[in-house]
């Protein structure tokens, strides 16, 4: 009886191939220790070669081999070699210049008709807030709140002016002011993304409170005939900061739409192909916010000339249009006529 | 694929059960498909609050450095805000990026985030299932914390009602079958547990080893094509995991007497058994080569009920 057995198949199999699951699974040891970029060039061109080799290991002794206990151990270890050969790369500097260069603006003119909506709800709640404030002071309180001080339409029309040419010197007080309107607004941004989750209307309706607050605050300047100035003082930042809110917005909105509109498609496939570019979206939105808020805690504190302030604002805006619009098209050109053909 | 094993009591039925509850199959770029075991509930709760013991640590620190340095060199404040921020939102995506889908504490506990398509982990998917948790994490804690400055006055009702609505989200992994966090459906991830790999020796190897030494001691047990036509895999591999046992645990002997008892009376084996734990062996040897062998013309026996 002993000769069959010692020639089982499953039993000669494990033994012709035992040495090339040690090797990997000592790489992969090394690499779960160590990480994967102190594996010598040696170990790393070797490991795609052991991991498919142990990979068809494992379909063959599925198919020949019942000792459960050597299935279970190929199954495990082509699990942690697949950790190893396909988790994140990790090109740091080539990640980021795709990022920027293609990925971010690229997402961002895809998710048009999303930014559009955003948009509408926006600018509809600073019209609303706009014209009943004008109307009726007292609306601004509901607007915006009593909480800017110095800035109700109790305050005198000096008073008001003085607030948007109040000059600081440089100090490092600003710095901090800078660094706690960034992470405020980024905080909001991302609480605007998250909140798409929940079918989207509260991202809606942080936009068209967002729109409300700068309507009413817009109505209360503009009727002391501080029309001008109080753009002046709104949009150096503003044209960023703004964007940034509005693409936020986009984002939550990308996520209910996956969330509720899947069409014909699985909804959590659905979910999730529209959750990752949004994530995109928003990590842009964050950068953009950390520029507004230098913006708004540096520079809007020292400068106080009219021209310079809409020299700015003007300059930002030229360079998000040509940063969203046009950076990386030739890539998406390349791409889409890879998808043509 | 889970049954009740009828074939001993001492097989380790529930543990395998459990383990079927959560394992999840992914089908690899190759084509190949391997199962991962779903990490539970109380793992991913233990890692999440072990990394936000990390991060309040790392605050901390910082915190500290801050007031050695002096509380009055303003240049350092906007620095501790910025890098607060950049704690409390990318402490869990930048780890994840870094680590192939582990953070600290994850590491720590033998867990990590993969595709849920099997495909490789993108920065994309980690960001994404990491941004959300502003909704599932830190808008309940925040409310936790203010709900009665943000809503004064409010009626305990109501405050228990929006208290429940936030948490709804947090709790969510309890919830479902796949433990899915809000960050996983969005990001398109699960967390799983590391594989641990121990190759242990082969049974029949073993066998054959033993033999080869007490050749002349202990006579082998031999059996016939109908006895081994009896069972099928799933009892050989229950019996592979009661002869897997250790021999020095409690109730081995049991276990192994019990289960011979069985098998003797079922295959009606007619003589005599001297040596219970060399005859369940000699059992499974013989029992595998002839299901492998019917395998290999494509006869798979899947238990004792199947027909071929």
């Amino acid at each position: 009886m002993a000769g069959p057995m010692v020639t089982m198949k499953s039993v000669a199999f494990r033994r012709e191939r035992e040495s090339t699951w040690a090797e990997l699974e000592a790489i992969i040891e090394f690499a779960d220790s160590k990480g994967l970029r102190s594996l010598g060039a040696d170990a790393l061109a070797r490991l795609p070669h052991l991991y498919r080799a142990t990979l068809s290991s494992l379909s063959v002794a599925r198919s020949i081999s019942l000792d459960r206990a050597l299935v279970d151990y190929l199954e495990s270890l082509v699990g942690r070699a697949y950790f190893v050969v396909y988790g994140t790369r990790q090109h740091v500097r080539k990640q980021l210049a795709e990022f920027f260069m293609w990925k971010l603006p690229s997402t961002i003119r895809a998710a048009k008709w999303h930014i559009l909506v955003s948009v509408v709800i926006s600018v509809a709640g600073a019209i609303a807030a706009y014209s009943l404030t004008k109307g009726d002071m007292d609306y601004y309180y509901s607007f915006v709140g009593d909480m800017a001080q110095g800035r109700t339409p109790a305050s005198t029309t000096t008073e008001l002016r003085e607030g948007l040419y109040h000059s600081e010197g440089v100090n490092s007080m600003l710095a901090t002011f800078a660094a706690d309107l960034f992470s405020h607004n980024a905080r909001i941004g991302i609480l605007a993304f998250a909140l798409g989750f929940v079918a989207g209307l509260p991202t809606l309706l942080l936009l068209f409170y967002n729109g409300l607050v700068l309507g009413g605050f817009v109505a209360l300047y503009t009727s002391r005939g501080l029309g001008v100035d109080i753009w002046g003082w709104l949009l150096p930042h503003g044209v960023t900061e703004l964007t940034a809110v509005i693409l936020c917005g986009a984002a939550g909105l990308m996520l209910a739409h996956g969330l509720v509109f899947a069409g014909s498609r699985p909804r959590l496939d659905s979910l999730r192909e529209r959750g990752r570019p949004a994530s995109v979206i928003v990590i842009g939105a964050v950068l953009m916010l950390f520029v507004a808020g230098l913006i708004e805690g540096i520079f809007r504190q020292t400068v106080t000339d009219l021209t310079v302030r809409f020299c700015v604002a003007g300059a930002t805006a030229a360079f998000w249009i040509y940063y969203f619009g046009f950076v990386g098209r030739a890539r998406d050109r390349q791409l889409a006529g890879v998808g043509d053909a | 694929m889970a049954k009740p094993a009828k074939f001993s009591p001492m097989a380790p039925a529930s543990r395998i059960a459990e383990r079927d509850a959560l394992a999840r199959e992914i089908i690899t770029p190759e084509g190949v498909p391997i199962t991962f075991v779903l990490a539970g509930a109380g793992d991913r709760a233990a890692a999440f609050l072990l990394d936000m013991l990390f991060q309040v640590l790392a605050l901390m620190a910082v915190g500290l450095a801050l007031g050695l340095a002096g509380a009055g060199n303003e240049l350092l404040k906007p620095i501790v805000t910025i890098f607060a921020f950049l704690v409390v939102n990318f402490y869990f995506a930048f780890f994840e990026i870094r680590w192939q889908g582990q953070t600290p504490a994850k590491k720590r506990l033998g867990i990590r985030v993969i595709d849920a398509r099997g495909g490789q982990l993108e920065t994309t998917a980690v960001l994404a299932r990491n941004l959300v948790r502003e909704l599932e994490v830190w808008t309940p804690l925040r409310f936790l914390i203010l709900n009665r400055m943000l809503w004064p006055g409010a009626p305990g009702w109501a405050l228990l009602l929006a208290g429940a609505w936030t948490f709804v989200f947090l709790f969510m992994p309890l919830f479902n079958k796949d433990k899915l966090r809000v960050g996983d459906l969005v990001g398109g991830t699960r967390v799983v547990v590391q594989p641990k790999t121990v190759l242990v020796p082969d049974l029949v190897s073993q066998a054959a080893v033993s033999m080869q030494m007490k050749a002349q001691a202990a006579p082998s047990y031999t059996f016939s094509d109908a006895q081994l036509a009896i069972y099928g895999i799933y009892e050989l591999q229950v019996l592979e995991g009661v002869l897997r046992q250790d021999p020095t645990s409690l109730g081995y002997f049991d276990a192994i007497a019990t289960v011979c008892d069985k098998i003797r009376v079922k295959i009606d084996y007619k003589g005599r058994i001297d040596d219970t734990a060399r005859f369940l062996k000699d059992f499974y040897v013989a029992l595998r080569a002839h299901l492998e062998q019917k395998m290999l013309f494509g006869q798979r026996k899947e238990d004792k009920y199947s027909k071929k």
